[in-house]
């Protein structure tokens, strides 16, 4: 097996530069959204008519702010790129000092786009799809509150800061699964998706206290030039630390189960949160953190392995699930998965994974937006089997999603096709097993995919009764085709490596290694073998019926599938079902023995006074015998002691 | 400032007021004498805040007074205040008024009626400020077995059903502490005695001393177990359950908020700076210990059916981490430890508020009496949601820091620490967002139904917490800028120092 | 002349006072015990003063004799309250100080 990659392609994150006129568009972009959540949470019923409106302005302020300050630094020199800008000391003890700090570099650039940009038109696509939902304003302001924090988490200088972000966008997700509190499933959801969450941050939490522990500070640029001093181990402790952490945040093995579950929520979020931005918040605190992970091949390589677990998991889970949004779910899982294996690639996978993040931004979102625009059509059915014959019911979803499908396949000429071939022929190129890996999930992705397409929009109709499928108002479909066609078109960033130079000042500039076959054969084979899982699922689910309600002999591979592989079951067995079962003993032991213990001393006080007390028996001779019993001892005390 | 005997006033300002309420004549409304009760505690904070500002942070003890009290102990009335002790008078001064305006008719059907609740709840802030004022350790005796007379009153007149029980387990469990305590007051004299100085009480006199370390250890014990008992740890919690379960939300908040403090302050003032030796002797164990009642206590919550009490084990857990931060002796985890008094007191006084609400609503403590109360008391769930995510730390609001700085601290001790100690990260978010689930989602209950919204005066009273929650969230420096300065003096007085990072600037060029 | 004979005769009379004290129940005779005992220190009392060849034991016993005369005042008035409400003079039964 090949190395990696080799040590020493360390980029430091250089003491950014002051902001200067930067800083008020910077301070504004979170500022916007942050300001918006204040108001239509603490506002209360008196912002009802227009808060959908407000929460969209802001985002789309931020948006206006992302490009200001995008097309300040493309014109500045590539070394020129990093802005920082202090804003207060948010604490210090000892050596300690922990600035309040935003750090604007190119990764952080193409970052707030994707938020703003993505995010702004899901909120507009929120207008629509919220637009009977009587708590919609409270809706639009979690929204606005996810967008401040995830914008926290991508500018945040300092570990701490990212953490604050970390956490923010956590309770915002957590919020919006559970936006449909009333139902259970939606309220249990949240609670699992926050506390796996908090697994994760057990690695940032004590990820902090190691680099703390070792560098004495945690801000990225001060950390970045102190690391070339670390030992190995200490580096490998940090990076498996911070990869646990990114296991939680983005729903990486072992660590996904919360993932699927989270679906209870409104489809814009998970558009929003669970596909675009969010969930890829490991994939940047890994790239984040290279100046760490360049010194520890050994902690690349869980990365890399982590991740290629995860994309085979997901599209397994993918293939196997009746429920629209668990199938994008599962391949959302398998996608980010992509990103995470590019990211423990090394130098030459990080500019990658930030690619293909974006990219999956773009056509994941639009699908999920085009599941909800289904959804929508259809009483919010979730069931495929119900589905069928859509693209004469909804035309622009269908044409739409069929963008979106065809860049997550990779279709030659749509995004997903640059992004993930890169990946790919990188993967093949340092490590084969990987790089074969990869290339196997993304013939899965054509199968799963192509099972969806045909479900919902191809075959014969299944209906319900009384749903009458119908295309959803404009305000849906506009961020529709907007999306669709950056799914067509977002494979231009890499024209002329354009993308890869333009985050090197982050990444790091990977020296030229040949792939073991040419690139251009690489690309062929890759799209042979997507073509090979879109026949298959054409074969299977295009040339007879699908039945309305799911077979129930299936093998045990789809048993598996639907099952989401065990994970749940697993977490039961292991953790949850011995924990219950603890905490019960453990109640009987501070009821019986800690408390029994200072109880018990005072019951057998109280039982030894009850027998004292029975000689005090009210008859005077008793008493007198007492006395004498008790002088004549005093006086043979006496004796013994006069004559002794 | 001029020299006026400013501390003494502040902590006769409530006592006094405690007194004039209880002269007031018989027929009196009821409202009007918890008005002039909310009046006398508004006036303390006033001061409390004049005093704040005045205080000029990193400038040792200040607003000090030293009388000699009772010359043959050596005992004297002695005052001052350090950033610690100033950072738990505010808590203090802060949290009075707000009980008061939340606890408005708790006490109105207790055994001594409105008047005698709020008279009760006077003369605790005025000891409680006494308490962490003293600065001899004779005055904070007396100060801290006084504190317990009121919040004996405040639990067997005004609680649950079973609310003497409650008060007499509180009682003995104190007084027991509180005797082993004084059994090192007494070494203290005989020690002090044998110097040249003569029998002194003063902690400035004391903290110079040198008592061997046999005698050290031992005086240390007696101050740890009082103080463990106080805070409370694992495993002599068990009365704290019990008494929150009986007491009306406002006696907790005090007592936990509050009096608990007396616990973790202690050990600070006394353990760690009169007996440094002893306090090194014994960290292992006592970390041991503190990461034991963090788990144990988070365990406890996330099987408790009982708000209160689910309350009462989280502040078990939360203790655990500030005692951790004081024992790891570094600037982070004590700074931390400090901090975390503070804040834990905010957020748990928060919590426990907002569920005096809740509970009140619905006449039921059990949380499987409640379900989806989010759909008819939006407001009250909102509320609820925020002090439940400060109990968990969320980053943005103020525990976040203190929770870190311990953690951090912790790591720098000892690795192993800090990774048994962030499990309670996870079970803390367990035990909040289940209760949660349980009490505000779901179909809406059958006693649900109808359940009214906060009205302002409940909002009103909870709304300042939340606010400082959220602001040293994000800017926690007015409070560091005076513990940082106390931190350093303990640090120096117990004479350790920050391990150096393992990196520095002149390696890393290599 | 020895002392001894005087000193058995007032052991010999404290140990009748006892055992009738101990072993009696008629209020009046465990009365005449005590008293029967009052006077067996004082004739020891006196005993020892004239062996001592000094009046400490006389006085003492004069103080005996005056506390013993008080005794009989107050204690035969409570006898005699109790035997009036209770119509019996058994010290077993007015046992009501108990546990």
């Amino acid at each position: 097996m090949s190395v990696l990659a080799e040590e020493g392609h360390h980029v430091p994150v250089v003491d950014p530069g002051a902001a200067g006129s930067m800083a008020l568009p910077l301070v504004l972009v979170i500022a916007l959204p942050a300001f918006g959540a204040a108001v239509l949470l603490l506002g209360g019923r008196l912002t009802d008519r227009w808060g959908h409106l407000l929460g969209c302005l802001t985002v789309a302020a931020s948006f206006v702010c992302s490009v200001i300050l995008f097309i300040t630094i493309l014109g500045r020199d590539a070394s020129d790129r990093q802005v920082g800008l202090d804003l207060w000391t948010w604490f210090s003890t000892g050596d300690w000092k922990v600035q309040f700090g935003l750090l604007y570099d190119p990764l952080s650039a193409l970052f707030l786009l994707l938020i703003t940009g993505v995010g702004g038109l899901i909120h507009v696509y929120s207008i629509g799809y919220m637009e009977h939902d009587e708590r919609r304003r409270r809706f639009f302001g979690y929204l606005n509150l996810f967008v401040a924090a995830m914008l926290m988490l991508v500018l945040a200088s300092d570990y701490v800061g990212v953490f604050l972000g970390w956490e923010g966008v956590g309770l915002a997700s957590y919020l919006l699964i559970g936006f449909w509190q009333y139902k259970p499933t939606a309220a249990a959801a949240a609670k699992k998706a926050f506390v796996i969450n908090r697994v994760g941050d057990i690695g940032l939490s004590l990820g902090v206290g190691l680099i703390f522990a070792t560098f004495g500070t945690t801000s990225f640029a001060r950390v970045s030039e102190l690391t070339s001093g670390a030992s190995g181990g200490v580096m490998t402790a940090i990076g498996l630390l911070l990869l646990l952490a990114a296991c939680g945040k983005s729903a990486q093995f072992p660590l996904q189960t919360w993932l699927l579950d989270a679906m209870e929520g409104p489809t814009p979020v998970s558009a929003l949160i669970h596909a675009a931005t969010m969930v890829t918040a490991g994939v940047y605190l890994i790239v984040r953190s290279q100046f760490i992970f360049e010194y520890t091949s050994d902690a690349r390589l869980a990365v890399a392995v982590i991740g290629t677990i995860t994309l085979l998991m997901g599209a397994w889970i993918g293939c196997a699930k009746d429920d629209i949004k668990k199938v994008l779910a599962g391949s959302t899982m398998s996608q980010i998965g992509y990103m995470v294996l590019a990211a423990g690639l090394g130098v030459a996978g990080y500019a990658f994974a930030i690619f293909h993040l974006l990219m999956h931004g773009f056509f994941k979102a639009n699908m999920f937006l085009g599941a909800g625009s289904v959804m929508h059509g259809t009483n919010d059915d979730v069931d495929m089997r119900h589905y069928g014959a859509l693209r004469k019911a909804m035309p622009v979803t269908f044409l739409t999603f069929t963008m979106g499908y065809l860049a997550i396949i990779g279709f030659p000429g749509f995004d997903g096709f640059w992004s993930k071939d890169k990946i790919i022929e990188v993967a093949l190129t340092q490590n084969v097993w990987l790089g074969l890996c990869a290339l196997f999930g993304a013939g899965v992705t054509g199968f799963y995919m192509t099972r969806l397409m045909l479900m919902t929009f191809f075959g014969k109709s299944r209906w319900e009764d009384g749903v009458h499928p119908h295309e959803s108002p404009k305000v849906m479909t506009i961020p529709l085709m907007v999306l669709a066609a950056l799914s067509l078109l977002g494979g231009l960033l890499l024209l002329n490596d354009w993308i890869v130079d333009f985050l090197s000042p982050v990444t790091g500039v990977a020296p030229h290694e040949e792939p073991p076959l040419p690139a251009v054969v690489l690309s062929v084979i890759a799209v042979l073998v997507v073509a090979v899982g879109v026949a298959i699922a054409w074969m299977v689910f295009s040339r007879r019926d699908v039945p309305r309600t799911a077979p129930t002999k299936v093998s045990v591979f789809t048993t598996a599938g639907r099952n989401e592989l065990y994970g749940d079951a697993f977490n039961d067995a292991i953790i949850v079902g011995p924990g219950k079962r603890f905490n019960v003993g453990l109640a009987a032991f501070d009821n019986g023995f800690v408390d029994g213990g200072a109880m018990g001393t005072a019951s057998a006080f109280r039982g030894l006074s009850g027998r004292l007390r029975l000689a005090q028996n009210g008859f005077v001779r008793s008493y007198a015998l007492g006395l004498l019993g008790g002088a004549a001892l005093v006086l043979l005390a006496l004796l013994v002691v006069n004559l002794g | 400032m001029n020299n006026a005997p400013w501390l003494t006033i502040l902590l006769l300002i409530p006592i006094l007021g405690s007194v004039v309420l209880t002269f007031l004549p018989a027929r009196t409304s009821s409202s009007l004498s918890k008005q002039v009760a909310i009046g006398f505690s508004v006036v303390t904070l006033l001061l409390g805040i004049a005093l704040a500002i005045g205080y000029e942070p990193g400038g040792g003890y200040q607003y000090e007074e030293d009388v000699v009290w009772i010359k043959l102990f050596g005992a004297h009335y002695a005052l001052g205040l350090d950033g610690l002790g100033l950072a738990l008078v505010m808590l203090t001064v802060i949290l009075t008024p707000i009980v008061m305006l939340a606890s408005w008719n708790d006490g109105d059907h207790g055994a001594w009626g409105a008047k005698g609740f709020f008279a009760w709840i006077l003369a605790l802030e005025g000891l409680s400020i006494g308490v962490f004022a003293a600065t001899d350790v004779f005055l904070f005796y007396v100060f801290f077995e006084a504190t317990l007379i009121p919040v004996y009153f405040l639990v067997a007149g005004y609680g649950g059903p079973q609310r003497v029980k409650a008060a007499v387990k509180f009682l003995l469990y104190s007084l027991l502490g509180g005797l082993v305590m004084l059994a090192s007051v007494v070494g203290l004299y005989v020690e002090s005695a044998k110097t040249k100085g003569g029998p002194t009480y003063l902690v400035s006199e004391l903290s110079k001393i040198d008592f061997g370390t046999d005698v050290g250890r031992w005086m240390f014990l007696g101050f740890f177990i009082a103080f463990a008992i106080k805070a409370p740890m694992f495993p002599v919690h068990t009365w704290l359950p019990d008494t929150a379960e009986n007491a009306t939300p406002g006696t907790s908040v005090l007592l936990v908020s509050v009096l608990d403090k007396i616990g973790t302050f202690g050990m600070i003032r006394f353990c760690l700076e009169l007996f440094p030796e002893a306090s090194r002797w014994a960290t292992p164990v006592v970390v041991v210990l503190a990461i034991f009642s963090i788990l144990y206590g988070a365990m406890m919550a996330i099987g408790s059916s009982n708000i209160p009490r689910l309350i009462a084990y989280s502040s078990v857990s939360h203790f655990g981490f500030i005692v951790l931060g004081i024992f790891v002796m570094n600037s982070q985890g004590l700074s931390g430890a400090n901090l975390y008094m503070f804040n834990h007191g905010l957020s748990t006084a928060a919590l426990f508020l907002v569920s005096g609400y809740l509970i009140r609503r619905r006449g039921s403590a059990e949380i499987g009496d409640f379900g989806g109360v989010e759909k008819v008391a939006p407001v009250l769930a909102g509320l609820f949601l925020v002090s439940g995510l400060s109990a968990l730390s969320l980053p943005g609001l103020s525990p976040f820091v203190s929770e870190l700085l311990v953690m951090v601290g912790a790591f720098v001790h000892s690795p192993w620490a800090a990774s048994f100690a962030v499990l309670g990260i996870v079970l803390v978010a367990i035990y909040i967002l289940w209760m949660y689930q349980r009490i505000m989602t779901g179909p809406v209950r059958e006693g649900v139904v109808g359940m009214r919204d906060l009205n302002s005066r409940e909002i009103f009273a909870v709304a300042p917490l939340l606010l400082l929650i959220l602001v040293l969230g994000f800017f926690p420096k007015p409070l560091l800028s005076v513990i940082n300065p106390s931190v350093d003096h303990t640090m120096s007085q117990v004479g350790t120092s920050d391990p150096k990072p393992a990196v520095t600037e002149g390696e890393a060029q290599k | 002349m020895s002392a001894t004979p005087f000193i058995v005769l007032s052991a010999i009379l404290f140990t009748i006072g006892a055992v009738g004290v101990l072993t009696r129940r008629n209020a009046i005779v465990v009365f005449m015990c005590v008293e029967l005992m009052l006077n067996a220190s004082n004739l020891a009392l006196v005993t020892f003063s004239r062996v001592n060849g000094n009046l400490d034991g006389q006085i003492a016993a004069f103080f005996v004799m005056v506390v013993a005369a008080a005794e009989v005042v107050v204690g035969l008035a409570i006898i005699m309250t109790i035997f009036r409400t209770r119509r019996s003079a058994s010290v077993d039964d007015a046992s009501l100080l108990k546990y």
